[in-house]
Protein backbone atom coordinates (compact mmCIF):
# COMPACT_ATOMS: atom_id res chain seq x y z
CA UNK A 1 0.00 0.00 0.00
CA UNK A 2 2.64 2.50 1.00
CA UNK A 3 4.87 2.00 -2.37
CA UNK A 4 1.44 2.43 -4.27
CA UNK A 5 0.96 5.54 -2.31
CA UNK A 6 3.99 6.89 -3.20
CA UNK A 7 3.75 5.96 -6.69
CA UNK A 8 0.78 7.80 -7.63
CA UNK A 9 1.91 10.98 -5.42
CA UNK A 10 4.86 10.76 -7.64
CA UNK A 11 3.24 10.56 -10.88
CA UNK A 12 1.18 13.61 -9.88
CA UNK A 13 3.85 15.41 -9.05
CA UNK A 14 5.77 14.92 -12.24
CA UNK A 15 3.46 14.94 -15.01
CA UNK A 16 1.92 18.17 -14.03
CA UNK A 17 -0.77 18.30 -17.13
CA UNK A 18 -3.90 17.40 -17.47
CA UNK A 19 -4.71 13.52 -17.24
CA UNK A 20 -6.12 12.88 -20.95
CA UNK A 21 -10.03 11.10 -20.24
CA UNK A 22 -9.89 7.78 -22.04
CA UNK A 23 -12.24 7.83 -24.86
CA UNK A 24 -15.15 4.63 -24.40
CA UNK A 25 -13.05 1.22 -25.72
CA UNK A 26 -10.03 2.86 -25.38
CA UNK A 27 -7.77 -0.03 -24.16
CA UNK A 28 -4.89 2.11 -22.86
CA UNK A 29 -5.24 2.90 -19.42
CA UNK A 30 -5.27 6.59 -18.75
CA UNK A 31 -1.81 8.03 -18.20
CA UNK A 32 -2.55 8.95 -14.73
CA UNK A 33 -3.76 6.16 -13.59
CA UNK A 34 -0.81 4.00 -15.60
CA UNK A 35 0.92 3.24 -11.91
CA UNK A 36 -2.78 1.58 -10.65
CA UNK A 37 -2.73 -1.67 -12.82
CA UNK A 38 -4.65 -3.64 -10.27
CA UNK A 39 -7.72 -1.55 -10.46
CA UNK A 40 -10.87 -3.57 -11.69
CA UNK A 41 -11.22 -3.38 -15.76
CA UNK A 42 -14.66 -2.30 -14.64
CA UNK A 43 -13.01 0.86 -12.90
CA UNK A 44 -10.66 1.37 -15.58
CA UNK A 45 -13.63 2.46 -17.94
CA UNK A 46 -14.99 5.04 -16.33
CA UNK A 47 -13.24 8.43 -17.78
CA UNK A 48 -12.01 9.75 -14.33
CA UNK A 49 -8.39 11.10 -13.75
CA UNK A 50 -5.94 11.29 -10.54
CA UNK A 51 -7.33 11.20 -7.45
CA UNK A 52 -10.62 9.62 -8.37
CA UNK A 53 -8.87 6.40 -8.88
CA UNK A 54 -6.54 6.65 -6.38
CA UNK A 55 -7.35 4.50 -3.48
CA UNK A 56 -10.37 4.74 -1.47
CA UNK A 57 -8.33 4.87 1.89
CA UNK A 58 -5.55 7.81 0.49
CA UNK A 59 -8.63 9.86 -0.81
CA UNK A 60 -10.51 9.95 2.17
CA UNK A 61 -7.23 10.71 4.31
CA UNK A 62 -6.37 13.54 1.87
CA UNK A 63 -9.98 14.76 2.04
CA UNK A 64 -9.47 14.78 6.20
CA UNK A 65 -5.97 16.79 6.24
CA UNK A 66 -7.64 19.44 3.84
CA UNK A 67 -10.60 19.66 5.88
CA UNK A 68 -8.13 19.11 9.57
CA UNK A 69 -5.05 20.82 8.37
CA UNK A 70 -5.31 23.17 5.56
CA UNK A 71 -8.96 25.50 6.51
CA UNK A 72 -7.60 25.79 10.55
CA UNK A 73 -3.77 26.90 8.59
CA UNK A 74 -5.92 29.14 5.90
CA UNK A 75 -7.72 30.95 8.77
CA UNK A 76 -4.67 31.31 11.01
CA UNK A 77 -2.67 32.78 8.24
CA UNK A 78 -5.70 35.64 7.43
CA UNK A 79 -5.30 36.47 11.29
CA UNK A 80 -1.63 36.94 11.18
CA UNK A 81 -2.04 38.67 8.33
CA UNK A 82 -4.41 41.29 9.08
CA UNK A 83 -2.57 41.74 12.64
CA UNK A 84 0.58 42.94 10.39
CA UNK A 85 -1.24 45.38 8.37
CA UNK A 86 -3.33 46.45 11.40
CA UNK A 87 -0.22 46.86 13.25
CA UNK A 88 1.77 48.23 10.16
CA UNK A 89 -1.40 51.12 9.36
CA UNK A 90 -3.00 52.03 12.50
CA UNK A 91 -1.87 50.18 15.23
CA UNK A 92 2.27 50.88 15.26
CA UNK A 93 2.12 50.55 19.64
CA UNK A 94 1.12 47.09 19.04
CA UNK A 95 3.93 44.56 18.90
CA UNK A 96 4.83 43.42 15.42
CA UNK A 97 4.73 39.43 14.53
CA UNK A 98 7.83 38.61 14.74
CA UNK A 99 8.39 40.24 18.68
CA UNK A 100 5.42 38.08 19.79
CA UNK A 101 7.34 35.00 18.12
CA UNK A 102 10.32 35.50 20.05
CA UNK A 103 8.94 36.26 23.80
CA UNK A 104 7.04 33.21 22.81
CA UNK A 105 10.34 31.21 22.42
CA UNK A 106 11.71 32.95 25.33
CA UNK A 107 8.60 32.42 27.31
CA UNK A 108 9.02 28.72 26.17
CA UNK A 109 12.70 28.11 25.92
CA UNK A 110 12.43 27.86 30.38
CA UNK A 111 8.90 27.40 31.38
CA UNK A 112 9.47 26.29 34.57
CA UNK A 113 11.72 29.05 35.63
CA UNK A 114 12.59 29.95 39.00
CA UNK A 115 13.62 33.04 39.84
CA UNK A 116 12.34 33.92 43.36
CA UNK A 117 8.42 34.09 43.86
CA UNK A 118 7.90 36.93 41.52
CA UNK A 119 9.68 35.67 38.47
CA UNK A 120 8.54 32.52 37.61
CA UNK A 121 8.12 30.68 34.41
CA UNK A 122 5.04 29.82 32.40
CA UNK A 123 4.50 26.57 33.29
CA UNK A 124 4.55 27.52 37.18
CA UNK A 125 2.22 30.14 36.56
CA UNK A 126 -0.42 28.03 34.74
CA UNK A 127 -0.13 25.58 36.88
CA UNK A 128 -0.63 27.22 40.00
CA UNK A 129 -3.79 28.45 38.55
CA UNK A 130 -4.81 24.84 37.43
CA UNK A 131 -3.96 24.44 41.41
CA UNK A 132 -7.06 26.77 42.01
CA UNK A 133 -9.31 25.73 39.44
CA UNK A 134 -8.61 22.10 40.40
CA UNK A 135 -9.27 22.75 43.87
CA UNK A 136 -12.48 25.42 43.52
CA UNK A 137 -14.16 23.05 41.14
CA UNK A 138 -13.24 19.55 43.24
CA UNK A 139 -15.13 21.14 45.99
CA UNK A 140 -18.07 22.24 44.07
CA UNK A 141 -18.37 18.38 42.71
CA UNK A 142 -18.15 17.30 46.53
CA UNK A 143 -20.80 19.98 47.53
CA UNK A 144 -22.92 20.39 44.18
CA UNK A 145 -23.08 16.38 43.41
CA UNK A 146 -25.46 15.70 46.95
CA UNK A 147 -26.56 19.00 46.65
CA UNK A 148 -27.88 18.46 42.98
CA UNK A 149 -29.41 14.68 44.04
CA UNK A 150 -31.66 16.20 46.89
CA UNK A 151 -32.94 18.98 44.71
CA UNK A 152 -33.30 16.88 42.22
CA UNK A 153 -34.85 13.73 44.26
CA UNK A 154 -37.12 15.99 46.80
CA UNK A 155 -39.73 18.39 45.46
CA UNK A 156 -39.59 19.84 49.45
CA UNK A 157 -35.95 20.87 48.76
CA UNK A 158 -36.59 22.08 44.96
CA UNK A 159 -38.89 24.22 46.53
CA UNK A 160 -36.90 25.79 49.41
CA UNK A 161 -33.43 26.23 47.24
CA UNK A 162 -34.51 26.96 43.73
CA UNK A 163 -35.29 30.45 44.04
CA UNK A 164 -31.58 31.25 45.82
CA UNK A 165 -29.90 29.54 43.38
CA UNK A 166 -32.03 31.39 40.30
CA UNK A 167 -30.76 34.60 42.04
CA UNK A 168 -27.06 33.65 42.67
CA UNK A 169 -26.37 32.22 39.67
CA UNK A 170 -26.53 35.09 37.22
CA UNK A 171 -23.97 37.17 39.32
CA UNK A 172 -20.95 36.83 38.03
CA UNK A 173 -18.52 34.63 40.25
CA UNK A 174 -16.00 38.24 40.65
CA UNK A 175 -18.54 39.47 42.53
CA UNK A 176 -17.73 37.18 45.59
CA UNK A 177 -14.34 38.16 45.54
CA UNK A 178 -14.85 40.51 48.34
CA UNK A 179 -16.43 37.97 50.19
CA UNK A 180 -14.03 35.44 49.93
CA UNK A 181 -11.25 38.21 50.64
CA UNK A 182 -13.25 39.18 54.11
CA UNK A 183 -13.79 35.62 54.96
CA UNK A 184 -10.41 33.50 54.52
CA UNK A 185 -8.26 36.85 54.77
CA UNK A 186 -6.13 35.36 52.31
CA UNK A 187 -5.50 35.42 48.70
CA UNK A 188 -5.32 31.75 48.00
CA UNK A 189 -8.52 30.75 49.02
CA UNK A 190 -10.26 33.50 47.86
CA UNK A 191 -9.66 32.68 44.25
CA UNK A 192 -10.37 29.27 45.59
CA UNK A 193 -13.87 30.05 47.01
CA UNK A 194 -14.85 32.35 43.60
CA UNK A 195 -13.69 29.12 41.43
CA UNK A 196 -15.84 27.01 44.00
CA UNK A 197 -18.94 29.68 43.22
CA UNK A 198 -18.60 29.24 39.33
CA UNK A 199 -18.44 26.20 39.41
CA UNK A 200 -21.26 24.94 41.62
CA UNK A 201 -24.18 26.07 39.70
CA UNK A 202 -24.03 24.18 37.03
CA UNK A 203 -23.11 21.20 38.70
CA UNK A 204 -25.88 21.44 41.00
CA UNK A 205 -28.63 22.14 37.80
CA UNK A 206 -27.75 19.43 35.83
CA UNK A 207 -27.41 16.72 38.63
CA UNK A 208 -30.96 17.88 39.78
CA UNK A 209 -31.96 17.64 35.91
CA UNK A 210 -29.96 14.10 35.65
CA UNK A 211 -32.15 13.04 38.58
CA UNK A 212 -35.69 14.58 37.49
CA UNK A 213 -34.97 12.96 34.34
CA UNK A 214 -34.49 9.15 35.54
CA UNK A 215 -37.46 7.54 33.86
CA UNK A 216 -40.16 6.26 35.76
CA UNK A 217 -39.44 3.38 33.99
CA UNK A 218 -35.95 2.58 35.83
CA UNK A 219 -37.89 3.18 39.11
CA UNK A 220 -40.56 0.95 38.18
CA UNK A 221 -37.20 -1.96 37.75
CA UNK A 222 -35.97 -0.59 41.32
CA UNK A 223 -39.51 -1.30 43.00
CA UNK A 224 -40.30 -4.27 41.54
CA UNK A 225 -36.60 -5.51 42.36
CA UNK A 226 -37.29 -3.99 45.84
CA UNK A 227 -33.44 -2.15 45.62
CA UNK A 228 -33.29 -0.45 49.16
CA UNK A 229 -32.39 2.93 49.24
CA UNK A 230 -28.50 2.50 48.83
CA UNK A 231 -29.05 0.27 45.78
CA UNK A 232 -31.76 2.62 44.58
CA UNK A 233 -29.16 5.17 44.47
CA UNK A 234 -25.90 3.57 43.73
CA UNK A 235 -27.49 0.98 40.83
CA UNK A 236 -29.88 3.28 39.31
CA UNK A 237 -29.91 7.09 40.48
CA UNK A 238 -26.02 7.38 39.64
CA UNK A 239 -25.59 5.45 36.78
CA UNK A 240 -28.48 7.37 34.82
CA UNK A 241 -27.81 10.70 36.03
CA UNK A 242 -23.99 10.55 35.44
CA UNK A 243 -24.09 11.85 31.52
CA UNK A 244 -26.01 15.00 33.28
CA UNK A 245 -23.10 15.52 35.90
CA UNK A 246 -20.24 14.75 33.46
CA UNK A 247 -22.32 17.78 31.33
CA UNK A 248 -22.28 19.96 33.85
CA UNK A 249 -18.68 19.12 35.32
CA UNK A 250 -17.34 19.78 31.52
CA UNK A 251 -19.44 23.09 31.52
CA UNK A 252 -18.06 24.59 34.87
CA UNK A 253 -14.72 23.37 34.15
CA UNK A 254 -14.80 25.18 31.22
CA UNK A 255 -16.46 28.64 32.77
CA UNK A 256 -13.89 28.21 35.89
CA UNK A 257 -10.51 28.02 33.66
CA UNK A 258 -12.06 31.51 32.04
CA UNK A 259 -13.05 32.97 35.75
CA UNK A 260 -9.70 32.12 37.05
CA UNK A 261 -8.24 34.31 34.80
CA UNK A 262 -9.88 37.53 35.88
CA UNK A 263 -10.00 35.58 39.93
CA UNK A 264 -6.27 36.45 39.68
CA UNK A 265 -5.68 39.44 37.77
CA UNK A 266 -7.74 41.21 40.98
CA UNK A 267 -5.60 38.62 43.62
CA UNK A 268 -2.36 39.04 42.91
CA UNK A 269 0.16 36.74 43.59
CA UNK A 270 0.69 33.58 40.88
CA UNK A 271 -1.08 32.15 38.23
CA UNK A 272 -1.62 32.59 34.70
CA UNK A 273 -4.29 35.80 34.88
CA UNK A 274 -1.87 37.78 37.52
CA UNK A 275 0.99 36.99 34.84
CA UNK A 276 -0.81 38.82 32.11
CA UNK A 277 -1.84 41.84 34.75
CA UNK A 278 2.12 41.77 35.87
CA UNK A 279 2.89 41.84 32.01
CA UNK A 280 1.10 44.75 31.50
CA UNK A 281 2.11 46.83 34.12
CA UNK A 282 6.23 46.08 32.82
CA UNK A 283 4.30 47.34 28.97
CA UNK A 284 5.68 43.85 27.91
CA UNK A 285 2.28 43.02 25.58
CA UNK A 286 3.76 40.43 23.30
CA UNK A 287 4.08 38.39 26.54
CA UNK A 288 0.25 38.87 27.09
CA UNK A 289 -0.15 38.04 23.58
CA UNK A 290 1.86 34.44 24.52
CA UNK A 291 0.01 33.60 27.54
CA UNK A 292 -3.43 34.24 26.06
CA UNK A 293 -2.53 31.62 23.81
CA UNK A 294 -1.11 29.42 26.17
CA UNK A 295 -4.67 30.20 28.15
CA UNK A 296 -6.47 28.91 25.18
CA UNK A 297 -4.90 25.70 24.45
CA UNK A 298 -4.98 24.84 28.48
CA UNK A 299 -8.08 25.61 27.81
CA UNK A 300 -9.02 23.06 24.99
CA UNK A 301 -6.63 20.27 26.97
CA UNK A 302 -8.79 20.90 30.12
CA UNK A 303 -12.40 20.35 27.60
CA UNK A 304 -10.28 17.88 25.91
CA UNK A 305 -9.94 15.48 29.72
CA UNK A 306 -13.37 16.20 30.43
CA UNK A 307 -14.36 14.56 26.69
CA UNK A 308 -12.75 11.44 27.55
CA UNK A 309 -14.37 11.02 30.95
CA UNK A 310 -17.58 11.56 29.37
CA UNK A 311 -16.90 8.98 26.21
CA UNK A 312 -15.76 6.50 29.34
CA UNK A 313 -18.91 7.19 31.45
CA UNK A 314 -21.83 7.95 29.35
CA UNK A 315 -23.69 5.07 27.84
CA UNK A 316 -25.66 6.85 25.22
CA UNK A 317 -21.99 8.31 23.73
CA UNK A 318 -21.13 4.80 23.93
CA UNK B 1 -62.34 -29.59 40.85
CA UNK B 2 -62.52 -27.30 43.66
CA UNK B 3 -59.47 -25.18 43.33
CA UNK B 4 -58.49 -22.67 45.64
CA UNK B 5 -57.41 -19.16 43.67
CA UNK B 6 -54.27 -18.89 43.53
CA UNK B 7 -54.22 -15.11 43.38
CA UNK B 8 -57.23 -13.08 43.83
CA UNK B 9 -58.10 -9.50 42.71
CA UNK B 10 -60.54 -8.58 45.26
CA UNK B 11 -63.33 -5.53 44.86
CA UNK B 12 -60.44 -3.19 42.96
CA UNK B 13 -61.69 0.13 43.20
CA UNK B 14 -58.80 2.67 41.68
CA UNK B 15 -59.87 6.56 41.93
CA UNK B 16 -57.91 9.25 40.67
CA UNK B 17 -57.97 12.69 42.02
CA UNK B 18 -57.44 15.08 39.53
CA UNK B 19 -57.79 18.55 38.84
CA UNK B 20 -61.08 18.59 37.30
CA UNK B 21 -62.26 16.17 40.07
CA UNK B 22 -62.50 12.59 40.98
CA UNK B 23 -61.87 10.43 38.46
CA UNK B 24 -63.24 6.72 39.00
CA UNK B 25 -60.66 4.74 36.60
CA UNK B 26 -61.85 0.89 38.11
CA UNK B 27 -64.69 0.16 39.48
CA UNK B 28 -65.57 -3.18 41.46
CA UNK B 29 -62.74 -5.30 39.73
CA UNK B 30 -62.29 -8.95 41.09
CA UNK B 31 -60.70 -12.03 39.39
CA UNK B 32 -59.57 -15.35 40.59
CA UNK B 33 -56.71 -17.13 38.93
CA UNK B 34 -55.06 -20.60 39.43
CA UNK B 35 -51.40 -21.25 39.52
CA UNK B 36 -50.38 -22.32 36.28
CA UNK B 37 -53.50 -19.85 34.56
CA UNK B 38 -52.61 -17.53 31.61
CA UNK B 39 -54.67 -14.58 31.59
CA UNK B 40 -55.25 -11.73 28.98
CA UNK B 41 -56.48 -8.52 29.90
CA UNK B 42 -58.12 -7.20 26.86
CA UNK B 43 -60.03 -3.89 26.45
CA UNK B 44 -60.23 -0.55 24.38
CA UNK B 45 -56.79 2.17 25.11
CA UNK B 46 -58.22 3.77 28.09
CA UNK B 47 -59.94 1.35 29.61
CA UNK B 48 -57.45 0.91 32.77
CA UNK B 49 -55.94 -2.45 31.75
CA UNK B 50 -52.91 -0.81 32.54
CA UNK B 51 -53.63 1.05 36.04
CA UNK B 52 -54.96 -2.66 36.88
CA UNK B 53 -51.19 -4.38 36.22
CA UNK B 54 -49.80 -1.70 38.09
CA UNK B 55 -52.17 -2.44 40.81
CA UNK B 56 -51.94 -6.11 40.91
CA UNK B 57 -47.83 -5.34 40.13
CA UNK B 58 -48.06 -3.32 43.67
CA UNK B 59 -46.43 0.02 41.66
CA UNK B 60 -49.86 1.91 42.31
CA UNK B 61 -51.99 1.47 45.04
CA UNK B 62 -55.61 0.62 44.84
CA UNK B 63 -57.55 3.33 46.45
CA UNK B 64 -59.57 0.60 48.17
CA UNK B 65 -59.50 -3.49 47.79
CA UNK B 66 -56.88 -5.74 47.31
CA UNK B 67 -54.46 -8.55 46.27
CA UNK B 68 -54.78 -12.22 47.79
CA UNK B 69 -51.50 -14.18 46.73
CA UNK B 70 -50.84 -17.48 47.85
CA UNK B 71 -53.62 -16.74 50.33
CA UNK B 72 -51.66 -13.47 51.51
CA UNK B 73 -52.38 -10.43 50.75
CA UNK B 74 -49.52 -8.45 49.08
CA UNK B 75 -48.79 -4.81 49.11
CA UNK B 76 -46.28 -2.83 47.33
CA UNK B 77 -44.14 -4.30 44.40
CA UNK B 78 -42.04 -6.98 44.69
CA UNK B 79 -39.92 -9.83 42.50
CA UNK B 80 -42.71 -12.61 43.20
CA UNK B 81 -45.12 -10.30 40.64
CA UNK B 82 -42.07 -9.67 38.13
CA UNK B 83 -43.29 -7.48 35.35
CA UNK B 84 -42.36 -7.08 31.51
CA UNK B 85 -43.05 -3.79 30.79
CA UNK B 86 -43.89 -2.85 27.24
CA UNK B 87 -41.00 -0.82 26.26
CA UNK B 88 -38.78 -3.46 28.10
CA UNK B 89 -36.70 -1.06 30.37
CA UNK B 90 -33.54 -2.20 30.44
CA UNK B 91 -30.77 -0.53 31.83
CA UNK B 92 -28.95 1.71 29.26
CA UNK B 93 -25.67 1.24 31.20
CA UNK B 94 -25.90 -2.72 31.85
CA UNK B 95 -25.40 -5.25 29.49
CA UNK B 96 -28.07 -8.08 28.87
CA UNK B 97 -26.31 -10.54 31.28
CA UNK B 98 -26.12 -7.57 33.92
CA UNK B 99 -29.51 -6.34 33.71
CA UNK B 100 -30.73 -10.11 34.30
CA UNK B 101 -27.81 -10.44 37.24
CA UNK B 102 -28.93 -7.32 38.52
CA UNK B 103 -32.26 -9.31 39.25
CA UNK B 104 -30.71 -12.60 39.85
CA UNK B 105 -28.86 -11.09 42.82
CA UNK B 106 -31.07 -9.20 44.22
CA UNK B 107 -33.24 -11.87 44.63
CA UNK B 108 -31.35 -14.64 45.11
CA UNK B 109 -28.23 -13.12 46.78
CA UNK B 110 -28.33 -14.47 49.81
CA UNK B 111 -29.69 -18.32 49.17
CA UNK B 112 -27.29 -18.60 46.08
CA UNK B 113 -23.72 -19.06 45.26
CA UNK B 114 -22.22 -16.19 42.50
CA UNK B 115 -21.72 -19.30 40.65
CA UNK B 116 -24.99 -20.33 40.87
CA UNK B 117 -26.25 -17.22 39.95
CA UNK B 118 -24.56 -16.74 36.95
CA UNK B 119 -25.38 -19.73 35.85
CA UNK B 120 -29.26 -19.58 36.76
CA UNK B 121 -28.60 -15.90 34.43
CA UNK B 122 -26.63 -17.94 31.49
CA UNK B 123 -29.77 -19.91 32.14
CA UNK B 124 -32.47 -17.71 31.94
CA UNK B 125 -31.19 -15.65 28.74
CA UNK B 126 -30.66 -19.25 26.94
CA UNK B 127 -34.69 -19.44 27.71
CA UNK B 128 -35.01 -16.46 25.74
CA UNK B 129 -32.38 -17.35 22.80
CA UNK B 130 -30.30 -14.24 23.80
CA UNK B 131 -27.30 -16.54 25.11
CA UNK B 132 -25.27 -14.55 21.87
CA UNK B 133 -25.39 -11.53 23.05
CA UNK B 134 -24.59 -11.35 26.76
CA UNK B 135 -22.14 -8.65 26.46
CA UNK B 136 -24.32 -6.87 24.68
CA UNK B 137 -25.96 -3.34 25.97
CA UNK B 138 -29.46 -2.49 25.18
CA UNK B 139 -28.45 0.11 22.59
CA UNK B 140 -26.60 -2.47 21.06
CA UNK B 141 -29.75 -4.76 19.68
CA UNK B 142 -33.19 -4.68 18.72
CA UNK B 143 -36.28 -3.72 19.56
CA UNK B 144 -37.18 -7.77 20.21
CA UNK B 145 -34.12 -8.88 21.88
CA UNK B 146 -34.43 -5.97 24.31
CA UNK B 147 -37.83 -7.43 25.01
CA UNK B 148 -36.38 -10.78 25.20
CA UNK B 149 -33.98 -9.29 27.85
CA UNK B 150 -36.69 -7.82 29.80
CA UNK B 151 -38.74 -11.40 30.05
CA UNK B 152 -35.34 -12.96 30.64
CA UNK B 153 -34.92 -10.71 33.74
CA UNK B 154 -38.46 -11.13 34.82
CA UNK B 155 -38.45 -15.04 34.87
CA UNK B 156 -34.97 -15.31 36.34
CA UNK B 157 -36.94 -13.77 39.14
CA UNK B 158 -38.85 -16.93 39.20
CA UNK B 159 -41.84 -14.51 40.00
CA UNK B 160 -45.45 -16.63 41.47
CA UNK B 161 -47.13 -14.31 38.84
CA UNK B 162 -45.26 -13.36 35.79
CA UNK B 163 -47.14 -9.75 34.83
CA UNK B 164 -46.89 -8.67 31.19
CA UNK B 165 -48.05 -5.29 30.13
CA UNK B 166 -48.44 -5.34 26.47
CA UNK B 167 -45.32 -6.84 25.91
CA UNK B 168 -45.24 -7.09 22.19
CA UNK B 169 -47.22 -3.83 21.40
CA UNK B 170 -43.93 -2.19 20.10
CA UNK B 171 -43.10 -4.89 18.41
CA UNK B 172 -43.03 -5.77 14.35
CA UNK B 173 -45.30 -8.94 13.39
CA UNK B 174 -42.92 -11.36 12.64
CA UNK B 175 -40.84 -10.98 16.05
CA UNK B 176 -44.24 -10.73 17.77
CA UNK B 177 -44.78 -13.69 16.57
CA UNK B 178 -41.46 -15.41 17.45
CA UNK B 179 -41.53 -14.03 21.17
CA UNK B 180 -45.24 -15.00 21.94
CA UNK B 181 -43.65 -18.55 20.30
CA UNK B 182 -40.84 -17.82 22.81
CA UNK B 183 -43.17 -17.08 25.91
CA UNK B 184 -45.84 -19.96 25.09
CA UNK B 185 -42.89 -22.38 24.94
CA UNK B 186 -41.82 -21.18 28.38
CA UNK B 187 -45.04 -21.17 29.73
CA UNK B 188 -45.65 -25.08 28.58
CA UNK B 189 -41.98 -25.74 30.42
CA UNK B 190 -42.43 -23.81 33.16
CA UNK B 191 -46.08 -23.71 34.03
CA UNK B 192 -46.07 -20.33 35.26
CA UNK B 193 -48.77 -18.36 36.11
CA UNK B 194 -49.17 -15.52 33.90
CA UNK B 195 -51.20 -12.06 33.71
CA UNK B 196 -50.90 -10.39 30.08
CA UNK B 197 -51.94 -6.97 29.15
CA UNK B 198 -52.61 -6.98 25.42
CA UNK B 199 -55.49 -5.14 22.74
CA UNK B 200 -54.23 -7.73 20.45
CA UNK B 201 -57.43 -10.51 19.83
CA UNK B 202 -55.53 -13.35 17.61
CA UNK B 203 -53.00 -12.98 20.91
CA UNK B 204 -54.96 -13.37 23.38
CA UNK B 205 -56.68 -16.25 22.04
CA UNK B 206 -53.34 -17.68 20.73
CA UNK B 207 -51.70 -17.61 24.36
CA UNK B 208 -54.48 -17.44 27.09
CA UNK B 209 -55.96 -20.42 28.90
CA UNK B 210 -59.28 -17.13 30.00
CA UNK B 211 -59.37 -14.03 28.47
CA UNK B 212 -60.54 -11.06 30.62
CA UNK B 213 -62.42 -8.29 28.45
CA UNK B 214 -62.53 -4.93 30.15
CA UNK B 215 -65.48 -2.15 29.96
CA UNK B 216 -64.86 1.02 28.82
CA UNK B 217 -63.91 3.30 31.60
CA UNK B 218 -64.47 5.22 33.32
CA UNK B 219 -65.49 2.84 36.31
CA UNK B 220 -64.38 0.28 34.01
CA UNK B 221 -64.61 -3.15 35.21
CA UNK B 222 -64.57 -7.26 33.92
CA UNK B 223 -67.65 -7.44 31.44
CA UNK B 224 -67.05 -10.83 30.33
CA UNK B 225 -64.45 -13.42 30.94
CA UNK B 226 -63.55 -16.48 28.10
CA UNK B 227 -62.72 -19.41 28.90
CA UNK B 228 -60.46 -20.38 25.44
CA UNK B 229 -61.20 -24.25 24.55
CA UNK B 230 -57.85 -24.96 22.93
CA UNK B 231 -55.62 -27.43 23.94
CA UNK B 232 -51.79 -26.69 24.48
CA UNK B 233 -49.35 -27.16 22.81
CA UNK B 234 -51.03 -24.78 20.90
CA UNK B 235 -49.62 -23.62 17.15
CA UNK B 236 -50.02 -20.80 15.56
CA UNK B 237 -50.16 -22.61 12.34
CA UNK B 238 -52.98 -24.48 12.94
CA UNK B 239 -54.76 -22.58 15.50
CA UNK B 240 -57.60 -21.59 13.27
CA UNK B 241 -58.80 -24.74 12.93
CA UNK B 242 -59.20 -25.81 16.33
CA UNK B 243 -63.33 -25.97 16.69
CA UNK B 244 -62.32 -23.84 19.88
CA UNK B 245 -60.74 -21.09 18.12
CA UNK B 246 -63.72 -19.30 16.53
CA UNK B 247 -66.04 -18.56 19.48
CA UNK B 248 -62.88 -17.72 21.47
CA UNK B 249 -62.23 -14.93 18.67
CA UNK B 250 -66.18 -14.28 18.18
CA UNK B 251 -66.66 -13.70 21.47
CA UNK B 252 -63.74 -10.76 22.25
CA UNK B 253 -64.75 -9.11 18.83
CA UNK B 254 -68.00 -9.51 19.68
CA UNK B 255 -67.67 -7.65 23.45
CA UNK B 256 -64.57 -5.19 21.68
CA UNK B 257 -66.45 -3.86 18.64
CA UNK B 258 -70.02 -4.79 19.22
CA UNK B 259 -70.68 -3.79 22.95
CA UNK B 260 -67.88 -1.63 23.99
CA UNK B 261 -67.35 0.03 20.79
CA UNK B 262 -65.32 2.50 21.40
Amino acid sequence: MATRAFEIVNASEDEDRVVPMPKAGDPRPAAGRAVNSDIPPEEMDLPRGWPDTAPQWLQDGLEKTVQVVALPAITFLVVLLAWHMVQSTVAPDFPTIGAAWDKAVEVFSEPFADYGPNDKGIGWQVLYSLGRVGAGFGLAVLVGLPAGFLIGASKTFERAWMPLIQILRPVSPLAWLPIGLLLFKAVDPSAIFVIFITSIWPIILNTAMGVRSIPADYTNVARVLNLNRFELVTRIFVPSTLPYILTGMQLSLSVAWMVIVAAEMLTGGIGIGFYIWDEWNNLSVPSIIVAILVIGLVGIALEAVMTMVRRRFDYRVN
Amino acid sequence: MDVKPYRSVCDIDMVFDTRSGRFQALKGVSLDVARGDYISIIGHSGCGKSTLLNIVAGLTDATSGGILLDGREVKGPGPDRAVVFQNHSLLPWLTAYQNVRLAVDKVFGASRSATERDEWTRHNLALVNMDHALMKRPGEISGGMKQRVGIARALAMEPKVLLLDEPFGALDALTRAQLQDTVMDIHARLGNTVIMITHDVDEAVLLSDRIVMMTNGPAATIGQIHKVEIPRPRRRVNIGDHPGYGPARAAVMQFLYDRQAA
